[in-house]
């Protein structure tokens, strides 16, 4: 992951903390650079501090502390209007007592843009949502998927370079949102804006971004490229709230580059790479995903540790089965297997044998 | 197959006509339905539809003079307006008088042609005491005991009375009067009270609306910004009123407002007035107009309030964000989202406020009175008929103005809470 250098740095957040209260830190020294043109994402479980800092990107909520910097300009004392980033809500906040062209027409009329020059853009943007036969509807004619549709023409309208999205998918049902989220990707893609965007839809944020942030408690735990998040978790945090994990905790016996032996606490050793650990006889939480675990002697590296396991449930689930394993003790363990022609087909109560890649199992900091 | 079903009823599986099963399987819930309303039905009928009803009739209905002259009723029947009374009518007038002497109804009589031509009614009394002495030629008899009995406007007066139905109630109440040849004419520009009164107090109540307009407005949006615990604090503020009698809260304001009271006492020890230039507060129409937009507030507060605090503050932070200043965000997004509010709550506070006595009554003063004191006095003067009248154009105007709302914003936006 490329480092943003500050020169072209065009969203900064400067040691931003933020209280409601005066008693608690909502936000606790956020520090964030994004470069022009980014899509960023947000994630994080309820209460973490993902709209606040939004908020005060766009200006509704003002910093406690920190400076946060606009294309290199400080913002802190500009005005919401001032800002022009375009902003998209959770509920939408279409405006019930205008139709869809007066809507979309509105920050074009704020902005003293003429009548002419007006039509245009409006057609344009709705155009670009497929939206383009509803100009004389309200939104309270319009569907859920359709009224997002219209709140993203809205914000796109006036080309802002920064565009805001506060968890806009969260109120349409799976399948329009999977449509929504490849088309927002679209929009990015053609248009170019930097793009703001909150969930705490883990999959939304993997399949949409260029980088997401990983929010927990006001901080931000990791900020990295899907995949980086997805394979490389920095810590037992990012690991579990991101895709699905199996947890084994035990300590360091053997600290060696980037190979380190854990013992479990049943008494077997397996191989892991070490995150952030740093000494031997430290607690650890080794986190391996299911689809990286092996029970094909010929799949496995030819030393790595392989460890006892009993199958305790088979879910076939179409596209991949998913077996429940008994391993060390735990009996949550998950292995996911591809569903092609040859699979070998487990049976409950069968004993195997698993292991797996060093570099795919994580020694992680204990939680 | 397509025929078939087209030709053949639909039916239900044991053969009964789907139609029939349907209207058979509501007919329970809807009976029970018209069971449960029934009782308030019959409330409202008893006790609105049946009063108001029978208050219209009144207006335009009085049999003093007809049931108790029907001798001299049926001359006027006989004879086309303007016909001059001859000894015919002078000798049914006398039997009537006779009769009404006996019944001992003059004076009912007398006071039906009295609301048509003022100063009759002793005309009938006196008349009556002499009844047994009227003899022929009765017209030289009558005029004896009275040389009105020649005046062609009291016998004008009487044919508008002999009629139980008419319209004078409604005459009188705008201002208008019987002419002697039986036309109509205005009444003299000193006694025009009526119609005056009517604008002044569509008008006062018009201006005590939109002063709680401006004072509900930001009380309704600081209730509705306010977290919850404060705003249940400011709330029962604003209940307060409704707890307290209406006569304690006039009294009060009596004490705030009068030349001598709190108001005026503070703004002389400020400086800022003269010992000689207290301010009039009270017993005028700016005590009316004070002391009623208090009354009704609350009227106003609570539909804004209900109105207001359903608006998601996503709204005006779309403005903003989409380049708005926060006065354009309010104009243009917040404002038109209160409307139903505004229109629910002027449409309460101006019917209320039209309709009110009782506090122009006690702080109005001689100009501060409205159309209603109005209807309040001839009802103390046992005048039914006017009174009737009155409130009739009353509710006329009020239903006037509900249909120009209905037409202009859509009683369907009307949000009461
Ligand atoms: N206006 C406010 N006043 C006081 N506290 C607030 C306010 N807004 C948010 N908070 C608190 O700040 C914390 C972070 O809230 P925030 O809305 O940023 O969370 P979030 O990450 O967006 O959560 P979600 O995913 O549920 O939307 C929460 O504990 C919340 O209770
Ligand atoms: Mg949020």
């Amino acid at each position: 992951m490329a480092e943003v250098s500050g020169r072209d740095a065009f969203v900064e957040f400067e040691h931003v903390q933020k209280s409601y209260d005066g008693i608690s830190l909502v936000v606790k020294d956020l520090n964030l650079t994004m470069p022009k043109g980014e899509f960023l994402t947000m994630l994080g479980p309820s209460g973490s501090g993902k709209t606040t800092c939004l908020m005060m990107l766009a200006g509704f909520e003002t910093a406690t502390h920190g400076e946060i910097r606009l294309a290199g300009r400080p913002i802190n004392q500009v005005p919401p209007h001032r800002r022009g980033i375009g902003m998209v809500f959770q509920n939408y906040a279409l405006f019930p007592h205008m139709t869809v062209g007066e809507n979309l027409a509105f920050p074009l009329e704020v902005r003293g843009i003429g009548k002419d020059e007006r039509e245009v853009k409006i057609r344009r943007a709705l155009d670009m949502v497929q939206m383009g036969g509803f100009v004389s509807r309200r939104p309270a004619q319009l569907s859920g998927g359709q009224q997002q549709r219209i709140a993203l023409a809205r914000a796109l309208v006036f080309d802002p370079e920064l565009v805001l999205m506060d968890e806009p998918l969260g109120a349409l049902d799976k399948q329009l949102r999977e449509h929504m989220q490849f088309e927002i990707k679209a929009l990015h893609e053609r248009l170019g804006v930097t793009v703001v965007y909150v969930t705490h839809d883990q999959g939304e944020a993997l399949t949409m971004s260029d980088r997401v942030a990983v929010f927990n408690d006001g901080v931000i735990q990791q900020l990295d490229r899907p995949d980086e998040l997805y394979e490389r978790p920095k810590n037992s945090f990012v690991a579990q709230f991101i895709g699905e994990n199996n947890k084994l905790s035990g300590t360091i016996e053997k600290l060696e580059g980037s190979r380190a032996l854990v013992r479990l606490s049943t008494g077997e050793v397996i191989d892991a790479t070490p995150v952030n650990v740093r000494e031997t006889g430290q607690k650890t939480l080794v986190s391996i995903r299911p689809e990286r675990v092996e029970f094909k002697p010929e799949m496995m590296p030819k030393d790595a540790h392989t460890i006892e396991a009993e199958v305790r449930e088979l879910i076939y689930m179409g596209d991949i089965l998913r077996a429940r394993l008994k391993v060390a003790g735990s009996e949550d363990f998950v292995m996911k297997m591809r569903n092609t022609l040859n699979q070998t087909r487990l049976q409950p109560g069968q004993r195997i044998k698993v292991g797996w890649h060093p570099a795919d199992a994580r020694a992680l900091d204990p939680v | 197959m397509a025929d078939l079903t087209a030709a053949a009823p639909l039916t239900t599986a044991d053969g009964r006509p789907l139609k029939e099963a349907l209207a058979r399987a509501q007919r329970r819930a809807k009976t029970r339905a018209f069971l449960l309303v029934a009782p308030l039905l019959l409330f409202v009928i008893v006790s609105f539809v049946i009063p108001i009803a029978q208050m219209l009739h009144r207006s335009v209905y009085h049999d003093g003079f007809s049931a108790n002259a029907p001798a001299v009723s049926a001359w006027f029947a006989a004879n086309p307006p303007g016909t001059p009374p001859d000894e015919a009518a002078f000798a049914a007038l006398a039997e009537d008088f006779r009769a009404m002497k006996a019944a001992k109804t003059a004076g009912e009589a007398g006071t039906r042609v009295n609301y048509t031509l003022p100063e009759s009614r002793s005309l009938f009394t006196k008349t009556a005491r002499d009844a047994d002495r009227l003899a022929p030629p009765y017209r030289d008899a009558f005029l004896a005991v009275d040389p009105k009995w020649a005046d062609p406007e009291v016998w004008q007066a009487m044919r508008s009375s002999s009629s139980a139905y008419t319209s004078d109630f409604y005459l009188s109440a705008t201002d208008f009067r019987h002419t002697a040849d039986g036309g109509i004419e205005r009444v003299e520009p000193r006694q025009r009270i009526y119609v005056y009164l009517y604008i002044k107090t569509f008008v006062l109540s018009g201006v005590i609306t939109l002063l709680c307009l401006i004072l509900a407005f930001p009380v309704a949006h600081l209730l509705a910004t306010l977290p919850m615990a404060k705003a249940n604090l400011l709330m029962i503020l604003v209940l307060l009123p409704f707890w307290t009698s209406l006569l304690v809260r006039t009294t009060s304001w009596m004490v705030l407002l009068q030349g001598q009271g709190v108001v005026n006492e503070t703004l002389l020890s400020l400086g800022l007035i003269t010992d000689s230039g207290r301010l009039r507060l009270i017993n005028n129409q700016t005590g009316t107009i004070i002391v009623m937009t208090h009354v009704l507030l609350p009227f106003m507060i609570l539909p804004l309030y209900s109105v207001m605090r359903v608006i998601p503050p996503s709204y005006v932070r779309a403005a903003r964000s989409l380049g708005a200043s926060s006065w354009t965000a309010f104009r243009r997004v917040y404002l038109p989202l209160t409307l139903p509010g505004i229109g629910a709550g002027a449409l309460l506070v101006f019917i209320l406020a039209v309709g009110y006595y009782i506090t122009p009554a006690l702080v109005g003063g001689a100009d501060g009175q409205l159309f209603s004191n109005m209807i309040q006095f001839h009802m103390s003067k046992s005048n039914w008929s006017l009174a009737a009248a009155l409130s009739a154009m009353l509710l006329a105007g009020v239903l006037l103005l509900y249909w120009l709302y209905d037409r202009l914003i859509g009683i369907d936006n009307l949000k009461l809470g």
